[in-house]
């Protein structure tokens, strides 16, 4: 033996089974000069596998050397018994670092895998008119829903589908568009509410269809249809645009797994009390995302309610008695600023947006001629024609401009300056003699035309300024238009131009830059019943929280407050009252009222005419007829209602917007139901017969 | 007479070997109730492979080397016939073609080679008394690259790589000059790119991923991210059994086969895998034993390749899961669910245990 191993080998020597030499040969090179030094070395030096099996023997015949063989084997044997140790040990390397130094980023990593969090929807707040009456609610309801990522192709998926479940055109275009906007829902509603029978028939084959599921969801609904649409509004699917908006406000982890925002009205304007809080669910789930079992659940807080001003019976009737025409209406509680009554004629549903519209609705809503979708209570500006002319009383006789007995004697126009521009009145030939009481009976125009002169438009800027003409109400929905209350500063800001005496003229009758929103002229009519004391209009009158079940109230306090002598409001009220009795311009709607009502009508030109043209109703396209105005409210001496309404191409405030407002007040302060309706008049038919009388 | 009965049974058994078999598998069952969520009718399939496996390991045990040595040729003909076999007439399952049908059962050839291939060249080193020519190596070079380019075709990396591995082992035991392994493997580095060239896409995908498993995280990177994601939040001692929520939640893949090893090592953390490494090498040093000691040629290189295509499986299997290797279909010996492997394993154990006993028994 010239080689040993290093260490004794584990195993023992096995004995080798002796063989005929083999055929090779090969020659022993014997040890190699390295090997020679290595054993002069003072240690011993493992020796290394032998390098041939062969070697020599004694009579010098090549033959095989078994034992050599056998230690060449074993040394191989134990380059790989060290390789599985190395191996091993390199796998436990490994162990260690993903087990011990890794453990912790791994554990998040598995319970990130097992716990997911599932945001629990809250309950939108409910809207309630002032007697408790429910005008946006949420019922519950199964939906359709696809997993666009689980299912299969989804042209197929949804004709198989629609063997059970009734899918229309209008259903699969809606889905295509949800799927194309599509924020980070997980599954996009096909069908929604459900009946029972097309629930049952999916369940039965629901293994037909993977990633296609039946969920209870809830819904908002809005029982009565058309009617307070433009105040309530109506919510819809978040679009982009609103996520990228809660992203900013920081509000986006509130809307999780919500699908739905309030878009207008005061769904939009309250929508942070209405959302409420979302909940969330610690939900175990498998690989699949199946929930296996709820670890943690936070309850959502459910939105708060909103509790209006509103009545809805109010609403109802004052919708009714426009009848098919267009126009708005407002009626504020003056002691309170609360809005009893808010109409825009025509209406919507606004059931039809909550799903997100489809375009056929869309088109007939929106391409209308009558423009259903404008809230003109809000956003339509309109001449206050007339209806100013209460306000220019006050300001002529709080300004000192005018007297009680101050008396003109109207030729039928009025002359600027010396021979300059001619203003007419609207009853050719003149009122005769006019003082302050008899100007707003019969609404002369000559008669403000000369105190307009007088005031001058910084004056009346001032003072009907103080009655929230020209500036937003601050009503409680947005969207609201700035109307348009004329000064010398705005002229030049707007048109770089000097104001010109003529442009006072006109805007003393309401006409000229003059321009309102009917809401302001509610909010005027208010103050003026009010005696100064201005309440910020609202529809929503306390906010409910849904936890405490208490209510706030919004607007509690005045806003404003200015003084008007008690004699000057005293003397434009009872000329107001008389506006309402025999002579007076809207005598014929409130022909035997129990009650006082301080009232004003007006007329706002659609077209204007030229000079001397003379305005012939009958002869006027329906849309270039003029819009009918009135302002009032009643009882005249404890205002409980202030209202202002605008017919759209009525004609006259005297027969139209009149009797509208008689509707209103029999109901609020008599309790009186109006009649049943008969065949409402349309503004189609020929126009209700006129008294030059009763023009303006 | 008892006695008797009992030596008929355990004569050629090797009681060292016996009790760590016993422990892996044993081991094997509990994993596999957890992995497969309860499912008794699982474990019970498992009991029932083992018990064929345990039986074909007795019938190993039993047939003396010689008569081993005699079969290695008709294997290995028999072998190589079924994976042409299969070539042309194999039923394709999962984008492979792998499966034969031979009327009565559906086999996989490429099984019966990686007992056949180190059988085939223990038997030609040991008959041609073949030690250092270049030109036996050559041969053994062909005997062994053929039925591995066949199963690499099916395609099977897993496999080929196993049997190709085997038949190394026996090449390297027999004495392949490191010369020639080195100048190997540099070829082999040099023919990486071609290799590269020539690999489908799904074996191309399974290496960039294990590079980067966070590539494709939801696709072929899965495995590896979930297994180690099990591995890691398992820790030092483990979730405890039936506790592993990457395991029971199902985001563990084929957990009950190829990646059972994460779903033990989740549920028994860093201890259990020094348990399972412990026994394995327990396993592995006896093999190494018995072929050490073995008393000719020919037994000595098969109980070594044996051995350590044992070594292989295991090591391979652990490494995948641990994520240091690419997702190949390797199953940890012993403990994978699955009855093939666990024959062609425990009849490669059978057959250390009749090296060790008939070699004894000549002794005696």
């Amino acid at each position: 033996m010239f080689f040993r191993l290093p260490f004794k080998w584990p195993f023992g020597r096995s004995r080798s089974g002796f063989r005929p030499p083999a055929r090779g040969i090969e020659v022993s090179r014997g040890p190699s000069k390295f090997r020679m030094w290595l054993s002069r070395l003072p240690f011993k030096v493992p020796a290394g596998p032998p390098r041939s099996g062969f070697r020599p023997n004694a009579r010098g015949v090549e033959m095989r050397d078994l034992s050599r063989e056998l230690e060449r084997f074993h040394w191989r044997l134990a380059v790989c018994a060290a390789g599985v140790v190395l191996l091993f040990f390199v796998l436990l390397l490994r162990f260690f670092y993903l087990q011990v130094i890794q453990h912790d980023y791994y554990m998040t990593l598995a319970e990130q895998n097992r716990i997911s969090i599932v945001p629990v929807v809250p309950n939108r707040g409910l809207i309630l008119d002032r007697n408790g009456v429910v005008l946006a609610h949420n019922y519950s309801a199964y939906t359709l829903e696809i997993a666009p990522k689980s299912a299969g192709p989804l042209d197929e998926l949804l004709d198989q589908l629609s063997e059970l479940v009734d899918i229309q055109p209008r259903d699969r275009k809606r889905f295509r568009k949800l799927l194309d906007e599509r924020r980070e829902l997980d599954s996009v509603p096909v069908r929604t509410r459900l009946t029972d029978e097309e629930v049952a028939r999916f369940s039965v084959n629901r293994h037909r269809f993977p990633g296609v599921q039946i969920n209870a969801r809830l819904f908002r609904h809005y029982p009565n249809g058309e009617i307070a649409s433009h105040v309530i509004g109506y919510i819809g699917r978040i679009s982009e645009k609103e996520q990228t908006k809660l992203e900013e406000r920081g509000v986006a982890a509130n809307y999780r797994g919500a699908d739905y925002i309030g878009k207008v009205g005061l769904e939009g304007r309250y929508e942070e009390d209405l959302h409420g809080v979302a909940g969330f669910e610690e939900v175990e789930t498998d690989a699949g995302g199946r929930s296996v079992r709820t670890l943690r659940t936070t309850l959502p807080v459910s939105g708060n309610n909103l509790h209006l001003a509103l009545d809805l019976r109010v609403q109802e009737i004052a919708e009714r008695a426009f009848g098919k025409f267009r126009g708005a209406l407002v009626a504020i509680e003056p002691s309170t600023g609360g809005v009893v009554a808010f109409v825009s004629r025509p209406g919507f549903d606004p059931n039809l947006f909550v799903e997100g519209i489809d375009s056929q609705n869309w088109d007939l809503l929106n391409n209308s001629p009558d423009k259903p979708l404008n809230n003109r209570s809000l956003q339509g500006v309109y001449p206050p024609g007339s209806t100013f002319k209460p306000f220019m009383a006050l300001a002529g006789l709080e300004l000192g401009k005018r007297t009680p007995d101050y008396t003109i004697s109207d030729p039928g126009f009025f002359v600027l300056g010396g021979g300059g521009h001619v203003y007419r009145d609207w009853k050719k030939g003149g009122h005769g003699m006019v003082n302050l009481h008899r100007s707003l009976v019969i609404s002369c125009d000559t008669y403000y035309y000369g105190l307009a002169q007088d005031l001058g438009i910084d004056n009346i800027h001032r003072f009907i300024g103080q009655f929230g003409l020209g500036r937003r109400t601050g009503i409680d929905i947005d969207g609201e238009s700035t109307g348009l209350l004329p000064s010398q500063e705005w002229k030049m800001r707007r048109f770089k131009q000097k104001w010109f005496g003529g442009d006072t003229i006109s805007v003393g009758i309401g006409q000229g830059y003059n321009l309102a929103t009917p809401v302001q002229l509610a909010f005027a009519t208010a103050i003026l019943a009010n005696r100064g004391i201005v309440y910020r209009p609202h529809l929503v009158r306390q906010i409910e929280d849904s936890q405490s079940g208490e209510r706030r109230t919004i607007e509690a306090q005045p806003f404003n407050k200015f003084t008007i002598s008690e004699e000057n409001l005293q003397r434009v009220r009872n000329a107001m009252i008389d506006v309402n009795r025999p002579g007076g311009t809207a005598s014929v709607a409130f022909s035997g009222a129990e009650y006082p009502v301080a009232g004003k009508t007006g007329t706002a030109q659609v077209v204007g005419m030229k000079a001397g043209e003379k305005y012939d109703e009958a002869r006027t396209p329906e849309r270039y007829r003029d819009h009918a105005l009135y302002i009032a409210y009643a009882p005249a001496e404890a205002p409980k209602l202030a209202l202002a309404i605008l017919v759209e191409n009525g004609g006259h405030g005297g027969s139209v917007a009149a009797p509208i407002a008689r509707a209103v007040f029999d109901y609020v302060i008599m309790g009186k139901e109006p009649k049943p309706p008969k065949e409402a008049a349309s503004p189609n038919e020929a126009a209700p017969a006129v008294h030059e009388d009763e023009h303006d | 007479m008892i006695d008797k009965i009992i030596g008929f049974f355990t004569r050629h058994l090797d009681p060292f070997l016996m009790i760590v078999v016993a422990a892996l598998l044993g081991i094997g069952m509990v994993v596999l109730y957890s992995a497969s969520g309860g499912n008794f009718s699982r474990v019970g399939g498992q009991l029932l492979n083992m018990g064929v496996a345990v039986s074909v390991m007795w019938v190993a045990a039993n047939i003396p080397p010689q008569h081993l040595a005699r079969l290695a040729l008709p294997v290995y003909a028999l072998g190589l016939a079924l994976l042409v076999g299969v070539a042309l007439f194999g039923e394709i399952s999962n984008g492979a073609r792998r499966w034969l049908n031979i009327g009565v059962t559906r086999i996989q050839p490429s099984e019966i080679m990686k007992i056949g291939v180190p059988l085939m060249l223990a038997w030609y080193f040991d008959r041609y008394e073949a030690i250092l020519k270049l030109k036996d190596f050559a041969i053994g070079a062909i005997v062994l690259a053929v039925p591995v380019g066949f199963i690499a075709k099916q395609p099977d990396l897993g496999t080929s790589l196993l049997v190709s591995s085997a038949g190394f082992y026996v090449l390297f035991l027999a004495g392949l000059s490191w010369k020639i392994i080195v100048g190997l493997g540099a070829v082999i580095a040099g023919c990486l790119p071609v290799l590269w060239g020539m690999m489908h896409d799904y074996q191309r995908q399974r290496v960039l991923t294990m590079l980067d498993p966070s590539q494709d995280p939801l696709g072929s990177g899965y495995h590896t991210i979930q297994s180690t994601i099990a591995m890691g939040s398992g820790g030092l001692f483990g979730k405890g059994w039936l506790n592993g929520t990457q395991a029971r939640l199902d985001f563990l893949p084929e957990r009950t086969t190829d990646f059972v090893f994460a779903v033990y090592s989740e549920e028994f953390g860093l201890f259990g895998n020094l348990v399972l490494l412990v026994l394995f090498v327990l396993l592995i040093g006896r093999g190494l034993y018995i072929s050490a000691n073995a008393s000719v040629l020919f037994s000595r290189l098969l109980a070594g390749a044996v051995t350590l295509t044992f070594f292989t499986y295991a090591f391979v299997n652990m490494g995948m899961v641990s994520g240091i290797l690419p997702v190949v279909g390797v199953p940890l010996p012993l403990i994978s669910y699955g009855g093939t492997s666990l024959v062609t394993l425990l009849f490669g154990l059978g057959i250390l245990m009749s090296i060790h006993t008939h070699k004894r028994l000549v002794k005696g």
